[in-house]
């Protein structure tokens, strides 16, 4: 199978667990992105791809070759640093050919895929500067032009804009979206910013705990999570999510939150586990405010945020149980207004005690 | 507060480095140049003869002789040292037990006064019961008289100093290869770099500023060498390990002749002051743009 194909790879660091167990299969040109809190094993196993880290066990196989076994350098990856990684001492075309260099390629031809590659990312009138008289962003770029020239199968990015500043880093993620339609090759990165995971990625590879939590494209990560860490992790601001109780209904399950107010899901009542106990998640979109009494349930303001086109409303359910809604922008709610909240029940997750997702049928 | 006063605080807080400052190293370069332009013993104040002196010295075989023995030794002490202090480092640059237990083996003669130094050497080198005479027997050959031939002398006493002077450097490296960012080798392994091509592309130009400060300060060091000779050798055989220091030393504290001494010493200053800024003129042209990354 071509592509990259990740079997049951574990890996401890001095007893401690990172890895336990993973299976990915990347297809060829697919963008790949690897989202997660620190800690959860998503850059291990990219060093791992890489081969900077051994596996205690497992495969990986690129384009139906094992390369775990093979030295970095020749399994036909490329990857880009955090902090860059360039050499110092070095101008940038020396650090693009560097690579190409050691693995004997022609003079010539190093020449050409340096230019080419430097034409390609604007960095032409930067050739014979070194890394230490760049900026931050011209560094990047240098980081990925000595990526490209190796014209690699796989390209490994790890958090490759977690560097620069918020505007620059909105630019190169722009860039990053046209480079990749350039370049015939898979890519990997790593991120814990999910916007960059949702923008760039055909897919996005959710880690915590050791484990892949979903595996799926950016949409139906967000709609659709696979458990409720996933549904906690994707989005901001975060889901809520409030314990609750199943409580009927025909089709569709019914539930009732902890101050009595109900919902109507459309989340086939027929999959549910056993027993009523279940959590319902409400992204801020489906729970909107309005009118003291006139929504599903009324709640007391807690904070206002108004960020220009929409306002969020964090607010507090009778019981004590915390939520968060979404007005418009020209909202009127203040702290300790009591308002109406109207939950789009339609738009709503069930998670199951052991945290599994369900969600209404698939449109 | 007014600005005087202020200027006044200032003064006080460096006051007591000032005040030593002039006394044990201004006024006494100073007291050296007027030493050095007068005929003085121990006693009395002398008189002053210009440049007599130095005229003298230009004339004088053993301080020549001085000279050269002085700068041949700092030429095989000093790239040698660089070289062994380097590989030890490369050595012992890692995070094991026996790393850092060899680590504090290597740096531990550094902590030896010369006096010792030169006492285990003597027993090394001695030609008749020494370590080197044994083993040169056990071996079927004549026993070298290390300390007593003049083309042998030399070398020995590089060796000697070598051993000692190992430490300070080796320890330099280490930190100048603590500073490397580890994200770097790993581009480098992605690179497809060979080992050789690691260490040639890689790690020596990020010691470069270690290199050169090693080399600075051991040339400065060992044209300053005097201990090991006066010990080992007194100088022997007939001046064939004479260092320049020795010269100074002999001339001042054995001949009473101070103002001679000192012209000696102004003379090496000299050469030592203009021996480190040409280094430091030949490596250290703002190479810019090195820093970052």
């Amino acid at each position: 199978m071509p592509g990259l194909e990740l079997r049951n790879i574990r890996k401890a660091f001095k007893g401690t667990e990172v890895l336990a167990g993973v299976e990915l299969a990347v297809a060829p040109r697919e963008f790949i992105a690897f989202l997660g809190p620190s800690g959860s094993g998503k850059s291990t196993l990219l060093r791992i791809v890489a081969g900077l880290e051994t596996a205690d066990e497992g495969e990986v196989v690129l384009d139906d070759r094992r390369i775990d076994t093979l030295p970095p350098g020749d399994r036909g990856v490329a990857m880009v640093f955090q902090h860059y990684a360039l050499y110092p001492h070095m101008t940038v075309r020396e650090n693009m050919a560097f690579g190409l260099k050691n693995a004997r390629v022609p003079r010539g031809e190093i020449d050409a895929l340096v230019s080419d590659a430097a034409k390609v990312l604007e960095i032409e009138e930067l050739l014979d500067r070194k890394p230490g008289q760049m900026s931050g962003g011209q560094r990047q770029r240098v980081a990925i032009g000595r990526a490209i020239v190796k014209k690699p199968r796989l390209f490994l990015l790890d958090e490759p804009l977690s560097n620069l500043d918020a505007a620059l880093r909105l630019r190169t993620r722009v860039e990053l979206a046209q480079l990749r339609q350039r370049v015939d090759a898979g890519v990997i990165m790593v991120t814990h910013d999910q916007a960059e995971a949702m923008t760039l990625a055909d897919r996005i590879v959710v880690f915590n705990d050791r484990r892949i939590q979903q595996v799926a494209p950016p949409m139906e990560i967000y709609s659709r999570p696979a458990n409720s860490f996933v549904a906690r992790f994707v989005g901001s601001p975060a889901m809520t999510i409030l314990p609750a109780r199943l409580d009927g209904g025909g089709d569709f399950a019914r539930v009732v939150l902890g101050n009595d107010a109900r919902v109507d899901t459309r989340v086939p009542r027929n999959g549910l586990p056993q027993g009523e106990t279940v959590e319902i998640g409400m992204r801020p979109e489906s729970v909107r405010v309005c009118g003291l009494g006139e929504g599903t349930t009324d709640a007391e303001v807690q904070l206002v945020e108004r960020l220009g086109e929409r306002s969020l409303v964090y607010a507090r359910l009778r019981d004590g149980a915390a939520i968060t809604a979404e007005d418009e922008g020209t909202t009127s709610a203040k702290v300790g207004d009591q308002v109406g909240l109207r939950i789009d029940g339609a738009a709503a997750h069930l998670f199951g005690p052991d945290g599994t997702g369900y969600h209404r049928q698939a449109a | 507060m007014t600005r005087a006063e202020r200027r006044w605080d200032g003064l006080l807080f460096v006051a007591p480095f000032l005040l030593l400052y002039l006394l044990i190293l201004i006024y006494p370069l100073l007291r050296g140049v007027w030493l050095s332009l007068h005929s003085v013993d121990l006693f009395g104040d002398g008189r002053f003869v210009g440049l007599a002196n130095y005229a003298r010295l230009a004339a004088d075989p053993v301080f020549g002789q001085s000279l050269v023995n002085t700068f041949l030794i700092t030429l095989m002490i000093v790239p040698v040292l660089t070289v062994i202090a380097l590989a030890l480092a490369l050595a012992l640059n890692r995070a094991t037990r026996s790393a850092a237990i060899l680590r504090g083996v290597f740096f531990s003669s550094a902590v030896l006064s010369v006096t010792i130094v030169t006492l285990i050497w003597r027993f090394v080198l001695a030609p008749d019961a020494g370590l080197l005479g044994e083993l040169w027997t056990a071996f079927g050959w004549e026993p070298l008289p290390f300390l007593s031939a003049p083309n042998l002398v030399l070398p020995a006493l590089a060796i000697t100093t070598i051993w000692w002077s190992l430490g300070f450097p080796m320890l330099l490296f280490l930190a100048g290869l603590q500073q490397i960012p580890q994200d770097m080798y790993e581009a480098a392994a992605l690179d497809r770099a060979s080992k050789w091509t690691t260490f040639r592309r890689v790690t020596l130009p990020s010691l470069r500023r270690t290199t050169i400060l090693v080399i600075m300060l051991q040339t400065a060091a060992q044209l300053q060498i005097f201990g090991q000779s006066q010990l080992l050798t007194a100088g022997g055989p007939s001046g064939a390990s004479r260092t320049a220091v020795l010269f100074l030393f002999e001339t001042a504290f054995g001949r009473w002749e101070l103002g001679y001494a000192s012209a000696a010493a102004e003379i090496l200053f000299l050469i030592i002051l203009a021996v480190t800024l040409t280094q430091y003129w030949l490596t250290g042209r703002a190479r810019e743009g090195e820093d970052g990354r």
